[in-house]
């Protein structure tokens, strides 16, 4: 990280200033500047924050939102809800997965890739969804899920 | 922007609104597209822009407003448009109809056919929503609106009368007179938990302890429920209304919305009826000139499914790990920051408005003995008619599922109902006549819950979906307490083993022991109510546990282990698309039968992973590749294949 990195995230730290509990809050809007968070980030809030690095990582880890992993340039979701699962959302994930050759919650080592499973986005009428850098796509069968990447190689 | 400080002030705005031609209440021309997650999934972003551009193309752009409003819950047939003043309802509109409804409907007040919803049993196209069974046999009152409310317009809520409740409670009734209305309506939590909201309140306000707080729970993590997400993105000020009268009624002068991170467009609009509510002065200081004071924040949440338990919940917004705590005391009396904190959730608060408005004697004509009002339902999976329904409580599952869903597509059976989410269960179809209310759906060994109702086929395995549920638990467990934590996991291993072919005949008596060990010993609601989805299979569908157990396979052919895959070749058309998908590589051109005959495609057995992609990609129209239940290394199991392919159609070879 240089140091235009770092000055924004004492930007977006001071946001919060005077606030209590705002961990979390401050982990996603860190995330969405960056996309994920680097260790040097947690030390850095942790400094600033005089929170313990261990406090802070516990946190990160215990939400699947926060990324302690660089994550791809897309980001491909698939909503795992009943209403997807009956209609076979399992196979067009194992699908996306074989496709991408990765599995579930990792990233393409050229990093153009990260495939993620989610709980649920709430679209329920239009199951299989996915979604691809937060375009959402409905109905999704095999062939769909294959012309959605297509469509982004 | 008008600064509303008295009473007087929000009736003058109103006036000003509808006087002014505001299009809701006028005769001009109006069109509302459907802007909620659903129907932006399918297009309906291109068909606002259409109609932007092709009204601005002919310059009427002034007169004919267009709104991008919340989401009416006819999912499945979106993006959705409707045609105002007349309310022509057009259902699956895509840009290139555009410029034909502003032709023909707009301006020559003429029906397009093409655009009307078609019943599917008798052909008869339905032009208002009171001609369509789906939203026909619904009462709508929490989500009626959503379809002519711009969400991010504070003045479209207005309009249509919002905020008149809470300039009631501020001005004509005492913090108790409100408590004792919301009693007497009989209204009951719709988080699932069914507790009267009018008591929770009380304690919150006897509870000593200042400050006090005010809590919306949008955190629906259950799978298949989106009747919250679909309030705070389509009408958020009407929760945000009921949030200030329980503030008020408590004593509360800070409250908090937590919405999950899965929903950006309810974070965004939640995030914009604060803005506004405040700018207008109906958050802050001196609410309507009353005295009271309140503000909210507005917290996102992070990715965990057991945060929308309370205690977690309220953890969460302490900025902490959002783990749940044991409820010694209610958090109505130590709650965030240990102080009396009143939650509930989303679909709650959005009926208190409702309540002080039109009175609790209203109210409480809907419904059943012990269950009042109307209930929001998402009607998903194997059903014609997805979406949100609005009915009263005490309909049965059957009439909203034939009436309101239209039955089961592909001329399939019902085979059940999954309600209440992970911590709910499976009801037969026998049961389908159950009264859908809070105690009935106990009784069968299920829940309400949030209120997804997840309609199952014939082609649903009910072991899988209880193995589904239990990996969803375990992922989700927050692995605080031992019961929970390791009971799920043990769940999950004999599960596992069972969709595998592996079970063993003690396996049933093991479930249920540790089951009720987890129903017993967990901290929370998340691990008490876990074994539900297990239990209740077990309870409805044994004969399809022993199918698994004792002779390996799978009615449903769903479980992969259970099933093997063979193409016919006289129906393969050898396009390829099977091979190429295949990630085992175990798919290649068969040796003709005879010379000159049409190639097709071979499984090889030994390497196929049974992962049934060449099943779900073989196209359509061909549907060469045919499941069979049982394991195919089986010799007894040829007959079986032989009878699935038609008589020994070659695949031996």
């Amino acid at each position: 990280m240089d140091a235009a990195d770092l000055d924004k995230v004492d930007e977006i730290i001071d946001r919060y200033r005077g606030q209590e509990g705002i961990l979390i809050q401050l982990l996603l809007d860190l995330q969405s500047e960056l996309n994920w968070i680097p260790r040097e980030v947690i030390s850095h809030l942790s400094e600033r924050l005089r929170v313990p690095k261990s406090q802070i990582y516990r946190i990160a880890s215990f939400y699947k939102v926060i990324n302690l992993n660089p994550v791809g340039r897309h980001v491909i979701q698939v909503c795992m809800g009943t209403a997807c699962q009956v209609r076979g959302a399992h196979k067009v994930l194992d699908f996306t997965a074989s496709r991408l050759k990765i599995k579930p919650e990792e990233t393409t080592s050229d990093l153009a890739f990260s495939l993620k499973k989610v709980n649920c986005l709430g679209c329920c009428s239009m199951g299989p969804v996915m979604t691809v850098d937060e375009v959402y796509h409905g109905g999704v069968n095999l062939e769909g899920a294959e012309k959605i990447l297509k469509n982004l190689s | 922007m008008p600064r509303l400080t008295s009473v007087r002030d929000l009736q003058d705005m109103r006036r000003g609104l509808t006087s002014r031609g505001d299009p809701i209440e006028s005769g001009t021309p109006w069109v509302a597209v459907c802007a909620g997650t659903g129907c932006l999934a399918l297009g309906a972003r291109k068909v606002i822009d259409a109609f932007k551009e092709e009204l601005k193309k002919r310059g009427m752009a002034e007169a004919v407003q267009l709104k991008e409003t919340g989401c009416p819950g006819f999912c499945e047939k979106g993006p959705i448009v409707v045609v105002y003043p007349e309310g022509v309802h057009y259902v699956k509109v895509s840009p290139g109809d555009v410029p034909d409804i502003i032709e023909e409907t707009i301006i020559k007040r003429r029906l397009m056919d093409r655009l009307l919803y078609v019943d599917p049993v008798t052909g008869a196209r339905g032009v208002h929503e009171d001609e369509i069974p789906f939203y026909k046999h619904q009462t709508r009152h929490l989500i009626n609106d959503n379809i002519k409310i711009d969400p991010k317009n504070i003045s479209d809520y207005i309009a249509l009368g919002g905020y008149r409740a809470l300039a009631r409670a501020l001005s004509a009734m005492t913090p108790r007179d409100v408590i004792e209305e919301v009693k007497r309506s009989g209204l009951r939590g719709r988080g699932g938990g069914g507790f009267p909201t009018g008591l929770k309140w009380d304690s919150a306000r006897a509870a000593s302890g200042v400050p006090k707080y005010v809590i919306v729970n949008c955190d629906e993590g259950d799978p298949g429920a989106f009747m919250d997400r679909a309030l705070m993105e389509g009408n958020p000020h009407s929760v945000l209304e009921g949030l200030l009268i329980g503030a008020y009624a408590i004593g509360a002068r800070e409250g908090f919305i937590y919405v999950r991170a899965e929903y950006p467009l309810a974070v965004e609009n939640a995030r914009t009826s604060i803005v506004q509510a405040r700018e207008h002065g109906l958050l802050g200081e001196e609410i309507l000139g009353s005295g009271f004071d309140f503000d909210v924040r507005l917290h996102r949440g992070a990715g965990a499914f057991v945060s929308g338990e309370s205690t977690a919940l309220m953890n969460a917004l302490e900025g902490k790990v959002g783990e749940p705590k044991p409820k010694y005391v209610h958090t109505s009396e130590r709650g965030l920051w240990n102080r009396p904190s009143l939650l509930n959730n989303v679909e709650t608060w959005a009926n208190i408005p409702l309540i002080i408005n039109r009175g609790a004697g209203w109210f409480s004509s809907i419904g059943t003995d012990r269950s009042k009002g109307t209930k929001i339902f998402s009607l998903v999976g194997k059903v014609n008619n997805t979406g949100l329904v609005e009915v009263p409580m005490g309909m049965t599952l059957r009439e909203i599922i034939f009436d309101i869903g239209g039955g089961i597509p592909g001329g399939k059976k019902v085979k059940g109902v999954q309600t209440g989410g992970p911590s709910g269960g499976i009801i037969p179809e026998e049961h389908l006549d159950t009264l859908v209310d809070f105690d009935e759906l106990i009784s069968l060994g299920s829940m309400m819950g949030s209120g997804s109702i997840i309609v199952l086929d014939e082609d649903t395995c009910a072991v899988d979906l209880a193995r589904y549920f239990v990996d969803f638990l375990c992922d989700e467990s927050c692995g605080k307490c031992v019961p929970c934590r390791e009971g799920l996991r043990q769940m999950r291993d004999i599960l596992n083993e069972i969709v595998a072919g592996r079970g063993k005949a003690e396996d049933l008596k093991t479930l249920r022991e540790i089951a009720g060990l987890m129903t017993a010993a967990s901290l929370c609601a998340l691990g008490r109510t876990a074994a539900n989805p297990v239990l209740s299979t077990i309870r409805h569908f044994e004969e399809e546990y022993l199918a698994h157990i004792r002779e390996q396979r799978c009615p449903a052919l769903v479980c992969e282990r259970l099933v093997s895959y063979f193409i016919r070749p006289e129906l393969c058309i050898a396009c390829g698309r099977c091979r190429e998908n295949c990630p085992q590589g175990a798919i290649s051109e068969g040796e003709p039968i005879e010379e000159g005959k049409d190639p097709f495609m071979v499984i090889d057995q030994s390497r196929c992973s049974r992962c049934g992609i060449c099943y779900h990609v073989c196209p359509s129209k061909v549907r060469a590749v045919v499941r069979v239940s049982g394991k195919s290394s089986d010799p007894s199991h040829e007959t079986a294949i032989d009878k699935a392919l038609g008589g020994d159609s070659g695949w031996r070879r």
